[in-house]
């Protein structure tokens, strides 16, 4: 085999209920601002997308109504991603981009919904009942909303990144995947250059449905995610998280400049029936991610939810001395966005010299007051998958 | 013994286990037998009321039962059984520990209208909105439906069931994802992290909301009667794609580990090769050029010229605008030489098994190149006048074939081209 190439984050496109772009979410996450909506689905919480106008990277209204709303976050945030890496109109280099996108999908239009639902309580519930609306009731441009892989196919419309296009699908764990293996691609020369990321809308009822399924909701009173033991569950956020990698000769060549380095992708799937296998899980990534304890800070998308949580806190008290953060406390869940949205943000601190303060009242969370030079970015699913991702400066 | 590296000096990827579910049947044999005797697999369904419909027949497997019937439990099972059947075919590995990653094409996964109806019934209100759902819906009563609807869940049961290595990955190029699986697995052989690789592809997603949202973008034929004549891939009387449901399963392995444990090679994956079309969501750009670069760049990953291919498995759909662009495409790749090629489409029997259809098809291109016998297209009565392919129209043909190229396309602009061949070249 040839020797691996090194890889370079050199584009960061981040949307959530904080805001857009790097500076915004420097400054928010420095002032430990939290952005929740405990009403509008009360007794939910969600974190909700701050407000944007999508015309600034979506700039055709008939594109935008082709999209629900987690494709508009990830397009936009595609964008985002590619303005920063300087690549965004640069025909010659979206047409052999490569894309790894994370997804979910599967926007429903509740009031046709409720409506069959309240017939079928009132037994108006015939054989053709649920063909007949349906026929007659549903847009026919639902359907590309709810196919996870047309984000991936909107990105390439209205950004033109046409080189590859891959939906990787299931939770958490699939965004982790789209970096890793995105990374192994341009490590080994099969692409040059990829765009990875997810998005999620959180501010969904039918989404809300599906995780109270499983009773995984935090309801109530909100508080961070290491601060939820007596209250378990997560609060679901709108994000959408995009990143530019490329080999380091590929962003040279072209002038580039990296926020970071992307060092290593690791994952696997927990047997989580076990007491115990996921801190065994994490344990076993960690080797694997060949870092010591010296490594200094973990950006975490923990979830809130339990079991799982408790086992990854028992993992990181393993390891002495670790700045922890907790994304899923500012950003609340964004599920297939939480991972490489916590790449961007390692790869911001590296980049920036400083990591972001804890915003946590138990104090698990500590200061960190020199530069960070070597980030893990972990990702544990609520029910399944975890993995970790090692960001580190470039020399 | 052949050298265990291609031309490139990349590691050789070779098929040491295959299994197939369609509605023509379980396993290799049977699809086989019946699809070189023409035979279709599309029939009126059954399994929920037609009524109001304008598409009332599928390609669905009805064979295998799974209860409560959801469709993400049916793609689990039949994935399971043509996965049982390749891994029995390879012999690796040993039970419930594969040694290696899997790659899983799979439908996207939501909450379906049985288990919708099955909350909205539990409200004991006249009147009831969403709000009351969510409130119905925790305390553990519905716990099995969040395992069941993540997107995830496919993958993690069948990467418990068969121990494969690492985290699953799930995956969507839309009606392209079974080629995509495929070239995933091929892609990780390639770059040494496995020595083999599980690729799946799996959809069992004829539910009435499945085929309410293809027949409202026009995609279905409407033919039903009788249901299987239906598919008609390349013939001037088209009128759309019949869905259905089906599961392919493959065992890669790199050339070196294959022929150190002394398996038997069922052929090799020479190249991959995808591109994107940026033109539209559901249309194909009109000049072809993403298609066409597609296919270029899957000859050129398998280090072949365009006189090499012998076969072409089309992705032939039976849509007004994908057989015209397929032949558009693949004439200008192939130049005057397409004429002499034959070309088949699957899915004039098989139907389109939408998420599953790049490894259903893989197999019976694999099956070709064993029984040197190409499965025909049938419903080929009134050939389109503006597709001049070489067309095994209605009856099977025994032919010397060499390599097989494979083509799915897909919405979203997914194009993906494999191409397979008996032997290591």
């Amino acid at each position: 085999m040839t020797e691996r190439k090194e890889v370079w984050i050199t584009g960061i496109g981040v949307l959530s209920s904080l805001g857009e772009g790097p500076d915004a979410h420097w400054d928010a996450l420095n002032a430990k601002r939290i952005n929740i909506d405990d009403k509008r689905f009360a007794p939910y919480i969600v974190h909700p997308l701050a407000p944007v106008s999508f015309d600034a990277q979506i700039p055709k209204k008939g594109d935008q109504r082709q999209m629900e709303a987690w494709q508009r976050i990830g397009t936009y945030a595609a964008g985002l991603a590619l303005d920063s890496a300087g690549v965004k109109g640069n025909q010659e280099i979206l047409s052999r981009m490569d894309m790894i996108v994370a997804a979910g999908g599967g926007e429903r239009d509740l009031a046709v919904d409720t409506a069959i639902l309240n017939a079928d309580a009132r037994g108006n519930f015939s054989p053709g009942f649920l063909n007949e609306r349906l026929m007659s009731e549903l847009r026919p441009t639902l359907f590309l909303a709810q196919l996870s892989n047309l984000l991936a196919g909107n990105i390439a419309i209205v950004h033109g990144v046409r080189g590859t296009s891959r939906t990787f699908m299931g939770e958490e764990a699939s965004s982790i995947d789209a970096a890793r293996i995105a990374l192994a691609r341009i490590e080994a020369g099969q692409s040059d250059i990829a765009l990875v990321g997810g998005a999620y809308n959180g501010e969904r009822l039918d989404l809300l449905v599906l995780f109270e399924f499983g009773d995984f909701n935090l309801t109530g009173e909100f508080a961070p995610v290491w601060a939820r033991e007596n209250n378990s569950g997560f609060a679901l956020g709108s994000a959408g998280a995009f990143l530019v990698l490329e080999s380091r000769e590929h962003a040279e060549a072209r002038g580039a400049k990296p926020y970071a380095k992307l060092s290593k992708v690791v994952a696997d799937l927990a047997q989580r029936k076990q007491p115990g296998a996921v801190t065994k899980s994490l344990e076993a990534l960690w080797s694997k991610l060949g870092v010591g304890d010296d490594v200094g800070v973990v950006v975490t998308g923990a979830t809130g939810a339990e079991p799982v949580t408790s086992e990854e806190r028992a993992f990181l008290r393993q390891h002495q001395g670790l700045a922890v953060r907790a994304t899923g406390t500012m950003f609340g869940h964004t599920v297939e966005a939480q991972f490489p949205l916590g790449v961007a943000l390692a790869a911001l601190s590296v980049s920036r010299g400083a990591l972001f303060p804890p915003n946590d009242p138990t104090g698990f969370e500590v200061e960190k007051s020199d530069p960070p030079t070597q980030i893990v970015v972990m990702g544990t699913g609520h029910w399944q998958g975890e993995g970790m991702a090692l960001v580190e400066a470039v020399k | 013994m052949a050298t265990p590296r291609d031309k490139f000096g990349r590691p050789i990827v070779v098929v040491t286990g295959m299994g197939i579910v369609t509605s023509l049947g379980g396993g290799k044999t049977d699809n086989w037998a019946k699809l070189v005797a023409g035979e279709s697999g599309i029939k009126t369904v059954t399994r929920f009321p037609i009524d109001g419909l304008r598409t009332t027949m599928a390609g669905t497997v009805d064979f295998v039962t799974v209860d409560p019937f959801t469709s993400t439990l049916l793609s689990e099972r039949i994935a399971e059984i043509a996965t049982e059947e390749a891994l029995a075919q390879s012999g690796i590995g040993s039970k419930g520990d594969f040694p290696g990653p899997l790659f899983l094409a799979v439908a996207p996964v939501e909450t379906e209208w049985p288990q919708r109806l099955e909350l909205g019934r539990t409200i004991d209100k006249k009147e009831f909105d969403y709000y009351d759902m969510l409130r119905a819906s925790g305390g553990g009563r519905f716990a099995p439906y969040h395992d069941r609807f993540m997107f995830g869940s496919v993958a993690k049961h069948l990467a418990e069931n068969f121990g494969t290595k690492g985290s699953p990955i799930s995956l969507s190029t839309a009606c392209a994802s079974g080629a995509t699986a495929i070239q995933l697995g091929v892609e990780a052989i390639r770059r040494g992290e496995a020595d083999a690789a599980l690729c799946v592809a799996t959809d069992g997603s004829v539910n009435p909301e499945a085929v309410v949202r293809f027949s409202l973008l026009s995609a279905l034929s409407t033919q039903n009667d009788p249901p299987q004549g239906a598919s008609k891939p390349f013939s001037k009387n088209r009128d759309g794609f019949v869905m259905a449901e089906g599961a392919g399963a493959l065992v890669l392995e790199s050339y070196e580990a294959a022929t150190a444990r002394g398996a038997t090679i069922l052929g090799v994956v020479a190249g991959c090769g995808e591109l994107t079309d940026s033109f539209h969501r559901t249309r194909s750009s009109p000049d072809g050029k993403p298609i066409i670069g597609c296919m270029r760049k899957t000859l050129a990953d398998a280090g072949m010229e365009p006189e090499q291919i012998d076969h072409i498995n089309a992705h032939g759909t039976a849509t007004p605008e994908n057989d015209k662009m397929e032949y558009l495409t693949t004439s200008a790749v192939f130049g005057e030489q397409i004429s002499k090629i034959p070309v088949s489409s699957n899915k004039s029997m098989v139907g389109h098994t939408i998420s599953a259809a790049g490894a259903v098809e893989a197999v019976f291109s694999l099956l070709t190149l064993e029984h040197q016998r190409i499965p025909p297209t049938i419903n080929y009565d009134v050939p389109d006048p503006t597709i001049h392919f070489d067309v095994v129209g209605n009856k099977a043909r025994d032919a010397r074939v060499t390599a097989v190229m494979s083509n799915s396309f897909g919405f979203g602009g997914q194009n993906a081209s494999l191409i397979l061949t008996r032997e290591p070249a």
